[in-house]
């Protein structure tokens, strides 16, 4: 069996502060990290690999620092690691990222695709599903437990009430929950040997993809503006009686819309 | 010169802070209240290797250098000093004199299985009347045919009674003084081997300390590590590599006061400000940080050099003397800081100073780092 | 593409078993708002199999228009499945926009749609509006973990489509004597590609939450007191659809369970809508719960250190307040 897993490096956004100057986020300092969901995929794969022998190989698509993830997914016991990175995916919002990615995939041969359920930088969870349905596989997202018996797949997919179950046979894209796996640790021997091993560069000409699909240009969306919240400060402090403070509280709730 | 950590040594890094931070310091406390051996945290950290790293993978270890050994060892400690010292004891004092002076056939038998983790190491040298002055043995091994015959105790032992593989040091022939002590590989199953009680201690309490109990233990001719008469240098040689293990431990110890204490002073408030604002705790913070800065700095150059496989003995003994008084200063300062809350088991700075105090005393006293440098300054 | 084909703002109705979900009526809300800027109509997309009795609903809620899909084969949620229906009903009605709910369902079916049609969807919105100058649909999001927000737009691709939180839009309140078309659309499945089976679906009862996941956090201190006090707040936490969470020094008095505190030594918070009552705000505590999106503090003490961080302060006495509100909230909910 031979699985790909997409992975993603994204700033450890539980690290992120505002500038109270400049109202802007905060960047330097901030730890790059293999996204959880992603991990939580790889893990998923992992266990395949031990299961039934599946080769895993992971991609991922970014700048050339995101080297890191692929030596931690090698760490971890990932067979093989593509980077595809070019100038040409920038500016790519899920449409042409998905895009590059499917592109990649089509030039290799796999029998199952995981990702992450949703990067923590994006927070969109489009790029699994517009991948799947570029390569014309079906999907299942929010994957929390799998089982394979050498033939079909049984998933089991978290709902909002609880949670399914589905089956399928042959070629599908899981997005996987990070609350669902614990990831295993990098191996010290697999440290060891993690620099020593080929990450594979791939840029815009390897992958199988219009131009027009890439980047900026293969982005139907575009940010126009983008700025960040207040910080916290004190708000308004009323000394009335019961009556008036339970109807100020409730008038306050229904204008920020949380009743 | 590079001073920085290689990638791989960062990407380690990454990895020992995770899971220290995630299986090491959550269960710190109770391993401590409860005076337990980690055992939870031993199969999981074996299952990563943790307990092979400068083991060489033709013998099941993991291949890595002694800089990541020293970082395993200060990331663990830095939580939990208790479960720093069950790798450094393991891997300092068992794996490493087997590795280093014993035949292909004992590494082969010893070795894979001490570096995954299956078996854990321990080392005997210390006897009740055997501390700093360590060759006045009296535990004595008298061959009798196909076998040693052990007799004797040791005490403090670490990892006493969790162990499956010791080595074992013991006075092979009196008259020679120096000369006639030798070392033994001792499977803790061979009858006439027994672990007495556990010490009680003010720190480590996690870690299993007690005493070592030979009556007519047998062991086969093979067990004799390195030569005849060669125990006490093997001892020595042991210790060395130790003291680097110690010396990690010492400034995982600093740097996790150090950490708290930051955290604490920035967000206590007296006299309407943190107490991080004041010149005081800024001036003496200051002078803790240049403090374990320069502990880490002589645990890396020691570790360099014994990497570099030139010779790093009197390198160990500056870093494990430096750290192991650092790392009390800082915790003792740390607990100051903390003021009352500092006294109490809420925090950790308390056990951090209790757990300090041992890096001071063994694996050599102070007293007997400042003779090893001392001997190398005056050349003796 | 020409974009003047494009027109109405469409609204995907999730149902569960037949039952219309909240958020369904809730972007109907919005769509209206936004339908009446541009003088076009709202339409409903209303998928699932014998489902053609709750169409009213819809209307009574906002729609000009229902597109009925009822076939056994959209009884329950298949991604495949749906997309098939949902992408035709598209091509052949031509909406200028779309709206889902960023439930597990939408979050499937929208991408899966967007990356069919060739076009974009911008996930988790918290704002939608017109532009003044173009016409065109301005969404806003947050992003890195709700550090920013960005506003985004589809200018050159149809529809422009959306996907929005439960909770986070108004539904309309419901209008019986609105009238409204309904228009049955038969979709042409092609089953070939129906290869994902579904077993069978659970309801589980969630059990013990962790406070860390919950949205809204009803909170207590020493001036709750006792445990007579906290039966209280658990009122006011079901009405809401919240849970209950402590200060330390209840947890310390036995009254709520470690994994309810909130705090330096318990658990870091980030909810939507943070209760802080009786509890007077302590440095511990505030590190653990400071970064909430709204908080009302209640407390007796006008100079507790709470109200320095709290969006809405009120000086007064818990143990009336809170049974007030509780009462009044279940009228209005």
């Amino acid at each position: 069996m031979k699985i790909l897993v997409c992975i993603k490096q994204v700033p450890d956004t539980t690290e992120i502060k505002i500038d109270p100057v400049t109202k802007t986020l905060v960047r330097e300092g901030v730890p790059s990290i293999m996204n959880p969901d992603d991990k939580g995929g790889l893990e998923v794969a992992l266990q395949l690999k031990d299961q039934v022998g599946a080769e895993v190989t992971v991609i991922t698509m970014g700048p050339p620092q995101a080297d890191l993830i692929l030596r931690e997914a090698f760490a971890m016991g990932a067979d093989r690691a593509i980077l595809l990175t070019d100038r040409k995916f920038a500016g790519a919002d899920t449409l042409a990222t998905s895009n590059a990615l499917a592109g990649a995939a089509r030039t290799m041969d796999w029998d199952l695709i995981i990702t992450g359920r949703q990067a923590i930088d994006g927070d969109t969870a489009q790029v699994g599903p517009e991948m799947a349905e570029h390569l014309n596989i079906p999907q299942i997202t929010y994957v929390a437990g799998l089982e394979y018996d050498g033939k079909k797949f049984t998933v089991k997919k978290e709902t909002e009430e609880g949670y399914q179950l589905l089956e399928f046979e042959g070629k599908c894209l899981l997005t996987v929950l990070a609350s669902a796996y614990k990831p295993r640790y990098m191996s010290v021997g697999g440290i060891v040997d993690a620099y020593s091993r080929d990450v594979e560069i791939w840029t815009a000409e390897k992958i199988d993809l219009a131009e027009e699909k890439l980047g900026l240009k293969g982005s139907p969306t575009k940010v126009i503006k983008s700025f960040t919240k207040g910080l916290k400060q004190a708000g308004e402090v009323y000394e009335v009686d019961t009556e008036e403070a339970v109807g100020i509280i409730i008038s306050k709730l229904k204008e920020k819309y949380i009743i | 010169m590079d001073f920085n950590l290689n990638k791989t040594q960062q990407l380690f890094r990454q990895m020992i802070r995770e899971f220290a931070d995630k299986e090491v310091k959550p269960l710190a406390a109770e391993i401590d209240e409860q005076e337990r051996f980690p055992e939870e945290t031993v199969r999981k950290m074996a299952k990563l290797g943790l307990f092979g790293i400068p083991v060489p993978k033709e013998y099941g270890g993991a291949g890595g250098d002694n800089i990541m050994y020293s970082i395993a060892v200060e990331e663990l400690s830095c939580c939990c000093a208790t479960t720093g010292v069950v790798v450094s004891a393991h891997t300092s004092l068992c794996v490493a004199p087997i590795l280093e002076h014993g035949t292909e056939e004992q590494k082969m038998k010893y070795v894979p299985k001490l570096a995954s983790g299956e078996w854990i190491g321990a080392f005997g040298l210390t006897e009740p009347n055997a501390g700093t002055d360590s060759s006045a043995q009296q535990t004595t091994a008298v061959l009798e045919g196909d076998e040693w015959v052990l007799n004797g105790n040791k005490i403090f032992i670490t990892n006493a009674g969790h162990a499956d593989i010791y080595v074992i040091i013991a006075m092979t022939d009196k008259s020679l003084g120096n000369k006639g002590i030798s070392a033994f590989i001792v499977e803790a199953t061979t009858p006439g081997f027994s672990v007495g009680k556990k010490e009680l201690k003010l720190g480590i309490r996690g870690s299993s300390t007690a005493e070592l109990i030979f009556t007519n233990c047998r062991i086969p001719k093979e067990n004799l590590l390195g030569k005849v008469g060669g125990g006490f240098p093997v001892a020595m040689k042991t210790l060395d590599g130790g003291r680097i293990g110690i010396a990690s431990q010492a400034l995982g110890i600093a740097q996790g006061a150090m950490d708290e204490t930051v955290k604490y002073t920035k967000e206590r408030k007296q006299f309407g400000k943190a107490i991080a604002a004041f010149q005081n705790t800024q001036f003496q913070m200051a002078d803790l940080q240049t403090k374990v800065e320069a502990s880490r700095l002589l645990v890396r150059s020691a570790a360099f050099k014994k990497d570099q496989h030139v010779p790093y003995s009197a390198d160990a003994a500056m870093a494990k003397l430096f750290a192991a008084e650092t790392a009390m200063e800082v915790t003792t300062k740390a607990v100051q800081f903390h003021g009352g809350y500092g006294y109490t088991r809420e925090y950790p700075v308390e056990r951090m100073m209790r757990d300090a105090k041992i890096t001071e005393i063994y694996e050599g006293t102070s007293e007997v780092q400042r003779m090893v440098i001392a001997g190398k300054l005056f050349g003796k | 593409m020409d974009k003047t084909q494009y027109k109405n703002v469409f609204v995907f109705v999730e149902q569960r078993d037949g039952v219309i979900q909240s958020v369904a009526l809730e972007l109907l809300g919005k769509a209206r708002t936004l339908a009446d800027v541009l003088g076009e109509k709202v339409v409903a997309v209303f998928l699932g199999s014998k489902i053609s009795d709750s169409c009213n609903a819809l209307i009574e809620y906002g729609a000009d228009e229902v597109i009925l899909v009822d076939n056994p084969n959209l009884k329950d949620y298949i991604t495949e499945q749906y997309t098939q229906a949902v992408s035709q009903v598209i091509l052949n009605f031509k909406p200028s926009i779309m709206l889902f709910g960023a439930t597990t369902i939408g979050r499937d079916l929208g991408p899966r749609l967007a990356a069919r049609l060739g076009t974009g969807l911008t996930a988790d919105c918290t704002k939608l509006e017109i532009s003044e100058d173009t016409k065109e649909l301005m969404m806003t999001r947050p992003a890195f973990g709700g550090n920013l927000m960005a506003t985004i737009m589809c200018t050159n691709h149809r529809p422009q489509m959306s996907t929005v939180r439960p909770g986070v839009m108004q539904k309309m309140p419901q209008d019986k004597s609105r009238k409204g078309v309904v228009t049955p659309f038969a979709p042409k499945f092609d089953t070939s590609k129906f290869i994902v089976k579904l077993i069978k679906t659970v309801k589980e009862d969630k059990g013990l939450v962790d406070i860390a996941d919950a949205k809204v956090l009803v909170s207590g201190g020493r001036g709750v007191g006792c445990r007579e006090g906290f039966d209280k707040l658990r009122a006011l936490a079901d009405v809401l659809g919240a849970e209950v969470s402590s200060s330390r020094a209840m947890v310390d008095a036995g009254v709520m369970p470690h994994e309810r505190q909130v705090g330096q030594t318990g658990k870091t918070v980030r909810p939507d809508l943070y209760f802080a009552l009786g509890i007077s705000g302590a440095i511990q505590h505030l590190a653990g719960m400071e970064e909430s999106e709204f908080i009302v503090a209640v407390n007796k003490d006008k100079f507790a250190p709470i109200f320095k961080v709290a969006d809405l302060g009120i000086v007064g006495d818990v143990n009336k307040v809170v049974p007030l509100l509780t009462e009044r909230l279940k009228k209005k909910l």
